[in-house]
Protein backbone atom coordinates (compact mmCIF):
# COMPACT_ATOMS: atom_id res chain seq x y z
CA UNK A 1 0.00 0.00 0.00
CA UNK A 2 1.22 3.43 -0.85
CA UNK A 3 0.45 6.53 1.13
CA UNK A 4 -0.51 8.58 -1.86
CA UNK A 5 -4.09 9.77 -1.96
CA UNK A 6 -3.94 10.67 -5.63
CA UNK A 7 -1.75 9.03 -8.21
CA UNK A 8 -1.97 10.14 -11.79
CA UNK A 9 0.05 7.95 -14.08
CA UNK A 10 0.87 9.18 -17.57
CA UNK A 11 -2.53 10.71 -18.12
CA UNK A 12 -3.19 11.48 -21.75
CA UNK A 13 -6.32 12.78 -23.37
CA UNK A 14 -6.73 13.15 -27.07
CA UNK A 15 -9.46 15.17 -28.72
CA UNK A 16 -9.61 14.09 -32.34
CA UNK A 17 -5.89 13.48 -32.56
CA UNK A 18 -4.91 16.67 -30.72
CA UNK A 19 -3.56 16.04 -27.26
CA UNK A 20 -5.32 18.23 -24.68
CA UNK A 21 -3.28 16.62 -21.93
CA UNK A 22 -0.27 14.46 -22.52
CA UNK A 23 1.69 12.28 -20.12
CA UNK A 24 0.80 14.08 -16.93
CA UNK A 25 2.02 12.14 -13.91
CA UNK A 26 2.02 13.21 -10.29
CA UNK A 27 1.38 12.02 -6.77
CA UNK A 28 -0.26 13.71 -3.86
CA UNK A 29 -0.04 12.72 -0.20
CA UNK A 30 -2.51 13.23 2.60
CA UNK A 31 -2.56 16.71 4.04
CA UNK A 32 -1.15 18.44 0.98
CA UNK A 33 -2.64 21.21 -1.10
CA UNK A 34 -1.73 21.06 -4.75
CA UNK A 35 -2.12 24.10 -6.95
CA UNK A 36 -2.70 23.59 -10.61
CA UNK A 37 -1.58 26.53 -12.65
CA UNK A 38 -1.74 27.17 -16.33
CA UNK A 39 -2.91 29.60 -18.97
CA UNK A 40 -6.37 29.23 -20.48
CA UNK A 41 -6.84 26.05 -22.44
CA UNK A 42 -3.75 24.44 -20.96
CA UNK A 43 -5.60 21.32 -19.88
CA UNK A 44 -6.25 22.03 -16.20
CA UNK A 45 -9.96 21.27 -16.33
CA UNK A 46 -9.44 18.27 -18.60
CA UNK A 47 -6.97 16.80 -16.10
CA UNK A 48 -9.40 17.39 -13.26
CA UNK A 49 -12.24 15.75 -15.18
CA UNK A 50 -10.06 12.70 -15.67
CA UNK A 51 -9.09 12.62 -12.00
CA UNK A 52 -12.74 12.60 -10.99
CA UNK A 53 -13.85 10.04 -13.55
CA UNK A 54 -15.96 12.47 -15.55
CA UNK A 55 -13.80 11.88 -18.58
CA UNK A 56 -12.08 8.68 -19.58
CA UNK A 57 -8.36 9.14 -20.22
CA UNK A 58 -7.14 8.07 -23.65
CA UNK A 59 -4.14 6.59 -21.92
CA UNK A 60 -2.78 6.29 -18.42
CA UNK A 61 -4.59 5.75 -15.16
CA UNK A 62 -5.78 7.44 -12.00
CA UNK A 63 -5.63 5.90 -8.55
CA UNK A 64 -7.41 7.39 -5.58
CA UNK A 65 -6.01 5.98 -2.32
CA UNK A 66 -4.77 3.02 -4.33
CA UNK A 67 -8.17 2.37 -5.97
CA UNK A 68 -8.15 2.46 -9.74
CA UNK A 69 -10.67 4.92 -11.18
CA UNK A 70 -11.31 2.86 -14.29
CA UNK A 71 -11.62 -0.54 -12.65
CA UNK A 72 -13.55 0.48 -9.54
CA UNK A 73 -15.13 3.81 -10.37
CA UNK A 74 -17.73 3.68 -7.62
CA UNK A 75 -15.28 3.05 -4.80
CA UNK A 76 -12.86 5.62 -6.15
CA UNK A 77 -15.53 8.28 -6.67
CA UNK A 78 -16.77 7.80 -3.12
CA UNK A 79 -13.41 9.19 -1.93
CA UNK A 80 -13.58 12.36 -4.02
CA UNK A 81 -15.37 15.64 -3.65
CA UNK A 82 -15.43 17.61 -6.87
CA UNK A 83 -16.44 21.12 -7.76
CA UNK A 84 -16.33 21.52 -11.55
CA UNK A 85 -15.65 24.78 -13.28
CA UNK A 86 -19.35 25.25 -13.93
CA UNK A 87 -21.09 24.83 -10.61
CA UNK A 88 -23.45 21.86 -10.82
CA UNK A 89 -26.27 23.46 -8.85
CA UNK A 90 -29.93 22.57 -9.16
CA UNK A 91 -31.31 26.04 -8.87
CA UNK A 92 -34.88 25.02 -8.10
CA UNK A 93 -33.84 23.63 -4.70
CA UNK A 94 -33.05 25.34 -1.44
CA UNK A 95 -29.56 25.12 0.01
CA UNK A 96 -30.66 22.54 2.57
CA UNK A 97 -32.48 20.39 0.03
CA UNK A 98 -29.56 20.48 -2.34
CA UNK A 99 -26.96 19.60 0.26
CA UNK A 100 -29.13 16.80 1.68
CA UNK A 101 -29.40 15.38 -1.81
CA UNK A 102 -25.64 15.64 -2.29
CA UNK A 103 -25.06 13.85 1.00
CA UNK A 104 -27.44 11.06 0.03
CA UNK A 105 -25.85 10.62 -3.37
CA UNK A 106 -22.45 10.36 -1.71
CA UNK A 107 -23.66 7.58 0.53
CA UNK A 108 -23.75 9.47 3.79
CA UNK A 109 -25.84 7.21 6.03
CA UNK A 110 -29.30 8.46 6.91
CA UNK A 111 -28.58 9.42 10.50
CA UNK A 112 -25.42 11.33 9.58
CA UNK A 113 -26.98 13.42 6.85
CA UNK A 114 -28.24 16.23 9.03
CA UNK A 115 -24.98 16.78 10.95
CA UNK A 116 -23.04 16.56 7.67
CA UNK A 117 -25.21 19.23 6.06
CA UNK A 118 -24.91 21.47 9.12
CA UNK A 119 -21.14 21.08 9.22
CA UNK A 120 -20.69 21.81 5.53
CA UNK A 121 -22.90 24.88 5.83
CA UNK A 122 -21.01 26.16 8.87
CA UNK A 123 -17.68 25.67 7.14
CA UNK A 124 -18.72 27.57 4.06
CA UNK A 125 -20.58 30.31 5.94
CA UNK A 126 -23.98 29.30 4.61
CA UNK A 127 -25.84 28.69 7.86
CA UNK A 128 -28.11 31.71 7.47
CA UNK A 129 -28.96 30.79 3.86
CA UNK A 130 -30.43 27.34 4.60
CA UNK A 131 -33.95 28.02 3.37
CA UNK A 132 -33.07 30.18 0.40
CA UNK A 133 -33.50 28.95 -3.14
CA UNK A 134 -30.11 28.52 -4.78
CA UNK A 135 -31.41 30.47 -7.76
CA UNK A 136 -31.80 33.57 -5.59
CA UNK A 137 -28.33 33.46 -4.08
CA UNK A 138 -25.57 35.76 -5.27
CA UNK A 139 -22.74 34.42 -7.35
CA UNK A 140 -20.41 34.19 -4.38
CA UNK A 141 -22.89 32.30 -2.26
CA UNK A 142 -23.61 29.91 -5.10
CA UNK A 143 -19.89 29.23 -5.26
CA UNK A 144 -19.94 28.45 -1.54
CA UNK A 145 -22.80 26.01 -2.05
CA UNK A 146 -20.66 24.40 -4.75
CA UNK A 147 -17.80 23.99 -2.32
CA UNK A 148 -20.13 22.76 0.44
CA UNK A 149 -21.41 20.04 -1.90
CA UNK A 150 -17.85 18.91 -2.56
CA UNK A 151 -16.90 18.56 1.11
CA UNK A 152 -20.19 17.22 2.47
CA UNK A 153 -19.06 13.60 2.76
CA UNK A 154 -15.58 14.53 4.13
CA UNK A 155 -13.83 12.93 1.18
CA UNK A 156 -10.15 12.01 1.22
CA UNK A 157 -9.51 14.09 -1.86
CA UNK A 158 -11.13 17.41 -2.66
CA UNK A 159 -10.82 18.72 -6.19
CA UNK A 160 -11.86 22.32 -6.79
CA UNK A 161 -11.73 23.80 -10.26
CA UNK A 162 -11.15 27.54 -9.95
CA UNK A 163 -12.86 27.88 -6.57
CA UNK A 164 -12.37 31.63 -6.16
CA UNK A 165 -13.72 32.79 -9.49
CA UNK A 166 -16.39 35.44 -9.16
CA UNK A 167 -15.96 36.08 -5.46
CA UNK A 168 -15.34 39.40 -3.74
CA UNK A 169 -11.99 39.92 -1.96
CA UNK A 170 -13.37 39.11 1.48
CA UNK A 171 -15.03 35.92 0.27
CA UNK A 172 -11.82 34.98 -1.51
CA UNK A 173 -9.96 35.32 1.78
CA UNK A 174 -12.54 33.14 3.54
CA UNK A 175 -12.38 30.49 0.85
CA UNK A 176 -8.60 30.46 0.91
CA UNK A 177 -8.66 30.03 4.68
CA UNK A 178 -11.17 27.21 4.22
CA UNK A 179 -8.96 25.51 1.63
CA UNK A 180 -5.97 25.72 3.96
CA UNK A 181 -8.06 24.27 6.76
CA UNK A 182 -9.32 21.46 4.53
CA UNK A 183 -5.76 20.82 3.43
CA UNK A 184 -4.82 19.75 6.93
CA UNK A 185 -6.98 16.63 7.01
CA UNK A 186 -7.70 16.01 3.35
CA UNK A 187 -5.76 16.26 0.14
CA UNK A 188 -6.84 19.23 -1.90
CA UNK A 189 -6.25 20.00 -5.55
CA UNK A 190 -7.20 23.44 -6.77
CA UNK A 191 -6.78 24.95 -10.16
CA UNK A 192 -6.44 28.64 -10.66
CA UNK A 193 -4.77 31.27 -12.74
CA UNK A 194 -4.42 33.69 -9.87
CA UNK A 195 -0.75 33.35 -8.97
CA UNK A 196 -0.61 34.90 -5.48
CA UNK A 197 -3.38 32.51 -4.51
CA UNK A 198 -1.13 29.56 -5.18
CA UNK A 199 1.59 31.08 -3.06
CA UNK A 200 -0.81 31.64 -0.18
CA UNK A 201 -2.64 28.35 -0.20
CA UNK A 202 -0.63 25.58 -1.77
CA UNK A 203 2.23 23.33 -0.66
CA UNK A 204 2.84 21.99 -4.11
CA UNK A 205 2.57 23.61 -7.47
CA UNK A 206 2.18 22.21 -10.91
CA UNK A 207 2.31 24.36 -13.95
CA UNK A 208 0.75 22.91 -17.04
CA UNK A 209 1.02 24.39 -20.47
CA UNK A 210 -0.40 23.05 -23.72
CA UNK A 211 -1.19 19.79 -21.98
CA UNK A 212 2.34 19.20 -20.74
CA UNK A 213 3.53 19.50 -17.17
CA UNK A 214 6.28 22.16 -17.24
CA UNK A 215 6.85 22.45 -13.51
CA UNK A 216 6.15 20.11 -10.67
CA UNK A 217 7.53 20.81 -7.26
CA UNK A 218 7.09 22.37 -3.87
CA UNK A 219 6.07 25.99 -3.60
CA UNK A 220 9.46 26.89 -2.06
CA UNK A 221 11.26 26.01 -5.26
CA UNK A 222 9.07 28.45 -7.09
CA UNK A 223 9.60 31.11 -4.43
CA UNK A 224 13.38 30.72 -4.58
CA UNK A 225 13.27 31.04 -8.27
CA UNK A 226 11.62 34.40 -8.03
CA UNK A 227 13.98 35.89 -5.41
CA UNK A 228 16.86 36.29 -7.79
CA UNK A 229 20.38 37.59 -7.35
CA UNK A 230 19.63 41.17 -8.21
CA UNK A 231 19.53 44.41 -6.27
CA UNK A 232 17.69 47.55 -7.17
CA UNK A 233 19.56 50.64 -6.01
CA UNK A 234 18.44 54.24 -6.02
CA UNK A 235 21.22 56.85 -6.01
CA UNK A 236 21.06 60.65 -6.17
CA UNK A 237 24.47 61.00 -7.84
CA UNK A 238 24.89 57.71 -9.59
CA UNK A 239 28.43 56.70 -10.47
CA UNK A 240 29.37 55.20 -13.80
CA UNK A 241 28.63 51.57 -14.44
CA UNK A 242 32.35 50.82 -14.33
CA UNK A 243 32.61 52.19 -10.78
CA UNK A 244 29.82 49.91 -9.68
CA UNK A 245 31.44 46.90 -11.31
CA UNK A 246 34.52 47.64 -9.19
CA UNK A 247 32.71 46.56 -6.05
CA UNK A 248 33.48 42.97 -5.10
CA UNK A 249 30.78 40.50 -6.09
CA UNK A 250 29.02 42.70 -8.64
CA UNK A 251 29.08 41.16 -12.09
CA UNK A 252 26.64 43.29 -13.96
CA UNK A 253 25.16 46.74 -13.55
CA UNK A 254 22.80 48.77 -15.66
CA UNK A 255 20.97 52.06 -15.39
CA UNK A 256 17.24 51.74 -15.68
CA UNK A 257 15.15 54.42 -17.38
CA UNK A 258 13.51 55.10 -14.02
CA UNK A 259 16.83 56.39 -12.64
CA UNK A 260 17.37 53.31 -10.52
CA UNK A 261 20.32 51.04 -11.01
CA UNK A 262 19.97 47.27 -11.28
CA UNK A 263 22.96 45.28 -10.07
CA UNK A 264 23.41 41.57 -10.56
CA UNK A 265 25.78 39.81 -8.23
CA UNK A 266 27.52 36.46 -8.30
CA UNK A 267 25.85 33.46 -6.74
CA UNK A 268 26.52 33.44 -3.00
CA UNK A 269 27.96 36.97 -2.87
CA UNK A 270 26.32 39.62 -0.67
CA UNK A 271 27.53 42.93 -2.03
CA UNK A 272 24.81 45.03 -0.40
CA UNK A 273 26.97 46.16 2.49
CA UNK A 274 29.89 46.99 0.22
CA UNK A 275 27.63 49.01 -2.02
CA UNK A 276 26.29 51.01 0.92
CA UNK A 277 29.81 51.71 2.16
CA UNK A 278 31.01 52.77 -1.26
CA UNK A 279 28.01 55.02 -1.58
CA UNK A 280 28.75 56.72 1.73
CA UNK A 281 32.43 57.18 0.90
CA UNK A 282 31.86 58.59 -2.57
CA UNK A 283 28.74 60.58 -1.78
CA UNK A 284 26.50 58.78 -4.27
CA UNK A 285 23.46 59.73 -2.21
CA UNK A 286 21.88 56.31 -1.60
CA UNK A 287 18.19 56.53 -0.94
CA UNK A 288 16.95 53.06 -1.77
CA UNK A 289 18.26 49.52 -1.87
CA UNK A 290 16.13 46.46 -2.26
CA UNK A 291 16.28 42.98 -3.74
CA UNK A 292 14.86 42.98 -7.24
CA UNK A 293 12.21 40.27 -7.19
CA UNK A 294 10.98 38.83 -10.36
CA UNK A 295 7.26 38.67 -9.93
CA UNK A 296 5.57 35.31 -9.87
CA UNK A 297 4.07 36.33 -13.19
CA UNK A 298 7.52 36.51 -14.73
CA UNK A 299 8.40 33.07 -13.43
CA UNK A 300 5.14 31.77 -14.77
CA UNK A 301 5.71 33.34 -18.16
CA UNK A 302 9.26 32.02 -18.23
CA UNK A 303 8.07 28.53 -17.45
CA UNK A 304 5.20 28.44 -19.84
CA UNK A 305 7.26 29.78 -22.71
CA UNK A 306 10.19 27.52 -22.02
CA UNK A 307 10.82 24.45 -24.12
CA UNK A 308 12.62 22.29 -21.56
CA UNK A 309 10.60 21.10 -18.60
CA UNK A 310 12.00 21.83 -15.17
CA UNK A 311 11.53 18.99 -12.75
CA UNK A 312 12.31 19.81 -9.18
CA UNK A 313 13.04 17.36 -6.37
CA UNK B 1 -28.51 4.63 -5.09
CA UNK B 2 -31.15 4.16 -7.80
CA UNK B 3 -33.73 5.13 -5.24
CA UNK B 4 -31.82 8.28 -4.27
CA UNK B 5 -31.62 9.43 -7.86
CA UNK B 6 -35.31 8.67 -8.45
CA UNK B 7 -36.08 10.68 -5.33
CA UNK B 8 -34.08 13.62 -6.63
CA UNK B 9 -35.95 13.50 -9.95
CA UNK B 10 -39.33 13.34 -8.23
CA UNK B 11 -38.37 16.26 -6.05
CA UNK B 12 -37.27 18.37 -8.96
CA UNK B 13 -40.45 17.52 -10.84
CA UNK B 14 -42.54 18.78 -7.96
CA UNK B 15 -40.26 21.80 -7.57
CA UNK B 16 -41.15 23.08 -11.04
CA UNK B 17 -44.57 24.34 -12.07
CA UNK B 18 -44.46 22.09 -15.13
CA UNK B 19 -45.07 18.94 -13.11
CA UNK B 20 -48.02 20.40 -11.21
CA UNK B 21 -49.58 21.94 -14.31
CA UNK B 22 -49.42 18.69 -16.26
CA UNK B 23 -50.77 16.64 -13.36
CA UNK B 24 -53.66 18.96 -12.70
CA UNK B 25 -54.61 19.42 -16.35
CA UNK B 26 -54.55 15.70 -17.00
CA UNK B 27 -56.58 14.95 -13.89
CA UNK B 28 -59.11 17.54 -14.91
CA UNK B 29 -59.36 16.00 -18.36
CA UNK B 30 -59.71 12.46 -16.99
CA UNK B 31 -62.35 13.61 -14.52
CA UNK B 32 -64.35 15.17 -17.33
CA UNK B 33 -64.10 12.03 -19.42
CA UNK B 34 -65.20 9.96 -16.47
CA UNK B 35 -68.28 12.10 -15.91
CA UNK B 36 -69.14 12.07 -19.60
CA UNK B 37 -68.60 8.34 -19.69
CA UNK B 38 -71.09 7.76 -16.89
CA UNK B 39 -73.66 10.06 -18.55
CA UNK B 40 -73.19 8.44 -21.93
CA UNK B 41 -73.56 5.02 -20.38
CA UNK B 42 -77.11 5.73 -19.33
CA UNK B 43 -77.92 7.39 -22.64
CA UNK B 44 -76.54 4.51 -24.70
CA UNK B 45 -77.82 1.67 -22.54
CA UNK B 46 -81.35 3.02 -22.33
CA UNK B 47 -81.30 2.87 -26.15
CA UNK B 48 -79.98 -0.67 -26.44
CA UNK B 49 -82.85 -3.04 -25.89
CA UNK B 50 -81.32 -6.39 -26.77
CA UNK B 51 -79.06 -7.98 -24.12
CA UNK B 52 -76.29 -8.56 -26.70
CA UNK B 53 -75.91 -4.82 -27.16
CA UNK B 54 -75.40 -4.22 -23.48
CA UNK B 55 -71.95 -3.89 -21.91
CA UNK B 56 -70.98 -3.50 -18.28
CA UNK B 57 -70.45 -0.08 -16.79
CA UNK B 58 -66.80 -0.84 -15.98
CA UNK B 59 -65.99 -1.68 -19.54
CA UNK B 60 -67.93 1.21 -21.00
CA UNK B 61 -66.56 3.95 -18.73
CA UNK B 62 -63.17 2.25 -18.35
CA UNK B 63 -62.56 2.08 -22.05
CA UNK B 64 -63.45 5.73 -22.49
CA UNK B 65 -61.13 6.89 -19.73
CA UNK B 66 -58.19 4.52 -20.36
CA UNK B 67 -58.38 5.03 -24.11
CA UNK B 68 -58.20 8.74 -23.58
CA UNK B 69 -55.44 8.40 -20.98
CA UNK B 70 -53.21 6.33 -23.26
CA UNK B 71 -53.60 9.07 -25.84
CA UNK B 72 -52.99 11.95 -23.43
CA UNK B 73 -49.71 10.56 -22.08
CA UNK B 74 -48.43 10.94 -25.62
CA UNK B 75 -48.37 14.67 -24.90
CA UNK B 76 -47.48 14.53 -21.22
CA UNK B 77 -44.43 12.27 -21.36
CA UNK B 78 -42.37 14.30 -23.86
CA UNK B 79 -43.00 17.46 -21.83
CA UNK B 80 -41.75 15.80 -18.67
CA UNK B 81 -39.03 13.56 -20.07
CA UNK B 82 -37.36 16.29 -22.12
CA UNK B 83 -35.79 17.83 -19.04
CA UNK B 84 -34.32 14.66 -17.57
CA UNK B 85 -30.93 14.77 -19.23
CA UNK B 86 -31.03 17.59 -21.79
CA UNK B 87 -31.68 20.19 -19.11
CA UNK B 88 -28.89 18.85 -16.92
CA UNK B 89 -26.58 18.93 -19.86
CA UNK B 90 -27.49 22.50 -20.68
CA UNK B 91 -27.06 23.76 -17.14
CA UNK B 92 -23.93 21.60 -16.75
CA UNK B 93 -25.14 19.76 -13.70
CA UNK B 94 -24.35 16.28 -15.01
CA UNK B 95 -20.91 16.21 -13.32
CA UNK B 96 -22.79 16.29 -10.02
CA UNK B 97 -24.23 12.86 -10.81
CA UNK B 98 -21.18 11.55 -12.63
CA UNK B 99 -18.86 12.35 -9.72
CA UNK B 100 -21.13 10.62 -7.24
CA UNK B 101 -20.40 6.99 -6.48
CA UNK B 102 -23.11 5.73 -8.83
CA UNK B 103 -22.79 3.86 -12.10
CA UNK B 104 -24.30 5.20 -15.29
CA UNK B 105 -26.85 2.39 -15.24
CA UNK B 106 -27.95 3.44 -11.77
CA UNK B 107 -28.25 7.05 -12.86
CA UNK B 108 -30.32 6.18 -15.93
CA UNK B 109 -32.60 3.74 -14.12
CA UNK B 110 -32.98 6.24 -11.29
CA UNK B 111 -34.08 8.97 -13.65
CA UNK B 112 -36.40 6.60 -15.48
CA UNK B 113 -37.98 5.41 -12.24
CA UNK B 114 -38.39 8.98 -11.04
CA UNK B 115 -40.46 9.86 -14.09
CA UNK B 116 -42.48 6.63 -14.03
CA UNK B 117 -43.25 7.07 -10.33
CA UNK B 118 -44.39 10.62 -11.00
CA UNK B 119 -46.72 9.53 -13.81
CA UNK B 120 -47.98 6.52 -11.89
CA UNK B 121 -49.75 9.06 -9.69
CA UNK B 122 -52.08 9.42 -12.67
CA UNK B 123 -52.57 5.67 -12.98
CA UNK B 124 -53.42 5.40 -9.29
CA UNK B 125 -55.72 8.38 -9.57
CA UNK B 126 -57.62 6.95 -12.54
CA UNK B 127 -57.91 3.60 -10.77
CA UNK B 128 -59.34 5.24 -7.67
CA UNK B 129 -61.69 7.40 -9.69
CA UNK B 130 -63.14 4.43 -11.54
CA UNK B 131 -63.39 2.42 -8.31
CA UNK B 132 -65.90 4.97 -7.04
CA UNK B 133 -68.34 3.38 -9.52
CA UNK B 134 -68.44 0.50 -7.08
CA UNK B 135 -70.60 2.61 -4.78
CA UNK B 136 -73.52 2.31 -7.21
CA UNK B 137 -72.61 -0.72 -9.27
CA UNK B 138 -70.81 -4.00 -8.91
CA UNK B 139 -67.72 -3.33 -11.00
CA UNK B 140 -65.12 -5.61 -12.54
CA UNK B 141 -61.88 -4.88 -10.66
CA UNK B 142 -59.93 -7.32 -12.84
CA UNK B 143 -60.65 -5.11 -15.82
CA UNK B 144 -59.36 -2.07 -13.95
CA UNK B 145 -56.19 -3.87 -12.85
CA UNK B 146 -55.42 -5.05 -16.40
CA UNK B 147 -55.96 -1.55 -17.76
CA UNK B 148 -53.85 0.04 -15.04
CA UNK B 149 -50.99 -2.36 -15.71
CA UNK B 150 -51.29 -1.68 -19.43
CA UNK B 151 -51.28 2.08 -18.91
CA UNK B 152 -48.29 1.81 -16.61
CA UNK B 153 -46.35 -0.18 -19.21
CA UNK B 154 -47.33 2.35 -21.82
CA UNK B 155 -46.09 5.21 -19.65
CA UNK B 156 -42.88 3.37 -18.84
CA UNK B 157 -42.16 2.69 -22.52
CA UNK B 158 -42.85 6.31 -23.42
CA UNK B 159 -40.57 7.46 -20.61
CA UNK B 160 -37.72 5.18 -21.69
CA UNK B 161 -37.93 6.55 -25.22
CA UNK B 162 -38.20 10.11 -23.94
CA UNK B 163 -35.17 9.60 -21.71
CA UNK B 164 -33.15 8.37 -24.68
CA UNK B 165 -34.03 11.37 -26.83
CA UNK B 166 -33.29 13.63 -23.89
CA UNK B 167 -29.81 12.16 -23.64
CA UNK B 168 -29.09 12.95 -27.27
CA UNK B 169 -29.38 16.71 -27.16
CA UNK B 170 -28.72 19.78 -25.07
CA UNK B 171 -32.03 21.40 -25.96
CA UNK B 172 -35.01 20.11 -23.99
CA UNK B 173 -37.40 21.37 -26.64
CA UNK B 174 -35.65 19.42 -29.36
CA UNK B 175 -35.84 16.33 -27.16
CA UNK B 176 -39.56 16.89 -26.62
CA UNK B 177 -40.29 17.26 -30.32
CA UNK B 178 -38.23 14.21 -31.28
CA UNK B 179 -39.89 12.15 -28.56
CA UNK B 180 -43.32 13.26 -29.63
CA UNK B 181 -42.73 12.42 -33.28
CA UNK B 182 -41.23 9.03 -32.46
CA UNK B 183 -44.04 8.15 -30.07
CA UNK B 184 -46.69 9.35 -32.46
CA UNK B 185 -45.25 7.18 -35.20
CA UNK B 186 -44.97 4.17 -32.92
CA UNK B 187 -48.50 4.56 -31.61
CA UNK B 188 -50.17 4.85 -34.97
CA UNK B 189 -47.96 2.49 -36.85
CA UNK B 190 -50.76 -0.06 -37.04
CA UNK B 191 -53.03 2.50 -38.70
CA UNK B 192 -50.63 2.74 -41.62
CA UNK B 193 -50.87 -1.00 -42.07
CA UNK B 194 -54.61 -1.17 -41.52
CA UNK B 195 -55.04 -3.12 -44.75
CA UNK B 196 -52.51 -5.74 -43.71
CA UNK B 197 -52.82 -6.36 -39.97
CA UNK B 198 -50.42 -9.31 -40.03
CA UNK B 199 -47.52 -7.10 -41.16
CA UNK B 200 -44.47 -7.34 -38.88
CA UNK B 201 -44.07 -3.58 -38.70
CA UNK B 202 -47.64 -3.18 -37.56
CA UNK B 203 -46.98 -5.38 -34.56
CA UNK B 204 -44.35 -2.92 -33.41
CA UNK B 205 -47.15 -0.48 -32.70
CA UNK B 206 -47.48 0.40 -29.03
CA UNK B 207 -51.25 0.87 -29.32
CA UNK B 208 -51.74 -2.64 -30.58
CA UNK B 209 -50.00 -4.06 -27.53
CA UNK B 210 -51.95 -1.78 -25.25
CA UNK B 211 -55.14 -3.03 -26.85
CA UNK B 212 -55.00 -6.44 -25.15
CA UNK B 213 -54.69 -4.77 -21.76
CA UNK B 214 -57.55 -2.45 -22.71
CA UNK B 215 -59.72 -5.50 -23.29
CA UNK B 216 -58.89 -6.73 -19.80
CA UNK B 217 -56.31 -9.31 -20.82
CA UNK B 218 -52.85 -9.58 -19.31
CA UNK B 219 -50.84 -11.23 -22.06
CA UNK B 220 -47.22 -12.21 -21.37
CA UNK B 221 -46.33 -11.51 -25.02
CA UNK B 222 -47.33 -7.86 -24.61
CA UNK B 223 -45.55 -7.60 -21.27
CA UNK B 224 -42.44 -8.95 -22.96
CA UNK B 225 -42.79 -6.47 -25.79
CA UNK B 226 -43.06 -3.51 -23.43
CA UNK B 227 -40.22 -4.78 -21.24
CA UNK B 228 -37.92 -5.23 -24.21
CA UNK B 229 -38.85 -1.79 -25.47
CA UNK B 230 -37.97 -0.25 -22.10
CA UNK B 231 -34.71 -2.20 -21.69
CA UNK B 232 -33.63 -1.32 -25.22
CA UNK B 233 -34.03 2.40 -24.79
CA UNK B 234 -32.53 2.47 -21.30
CA UNK B 235 -29.50 0.58 -22.61
CA UNK B 236 -29.17 3.02 -25.49
CA UNK B 237 -29.30 5.90 -23.01
CA UNK B 238 -26.55 4.38 -20.88
CA UNK B 239 -24.44 3.92 -23.97
CA UNK B 240 -25.08 7.49 -25.06
CA UNK B 241 -23.95 8.83 -21.69
CA UNK B 242 -20.95 6.54 -21.70
CA UNK B 243 -19.97 7.99 -25.06
CA UNK B 244 -19.95 11.41 -23.39
CA UNK B 245 -17.43 10.17 -20.88
CA UNK B 246 -15.29 8.49 -23.49
CA UNK B 247 -15.38 11.10 -26.22
CA UNK B 248 -15.89 14.14 -24.06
Amino acid sequence: MTNFTVEAIELTRLYGGRAAVSNVSFNLSKGEVLGFLGPNGAGKSTTMKMLTGNLAPSNGSVKICGIDMIENPKEAKALIGYLPEMRPLYKEFTVDEYLTMAARLHRVSAKHIKPAVERAKARCGLSHMSKRLIENLSNGYQQRVGIAQAIIHSPMVIILDEPTVGLDPIQIRDIRALIRELGQEHSVIISTHILPEVEMVCDHVQIIDKGVLVFNGSIDVLKNQRVGNKLLIGLKNPPSVADMLGIAGVIEAEMLPSGLMRVRFAEGATPAEAIVQASVQNGWGLHQIAPDQTSLEDVFVQLTYQEQPIVAE
Amino acid sequence: MIFNIARKELKSMFASPMGWVILSLLMFAFGTYYLNGVNDYFAVMSGSMRPAERTGVTQFVGQTVYGFASFMVLFAVPLLSMRLIAEERRSQTLPFLFSAPASLTEIVIGKFLGLVLFLSILVVYIGLMLSTLNIWADIDFGFLVANSIGLLFMIASFSALGLYFSSMTQQPVVAAILTFIALFALMFLDRFFAGDPSNTLASLSLTRHFQTFANGLIDSADITYFSLFIVTFLTLTVRRLDADRLRG
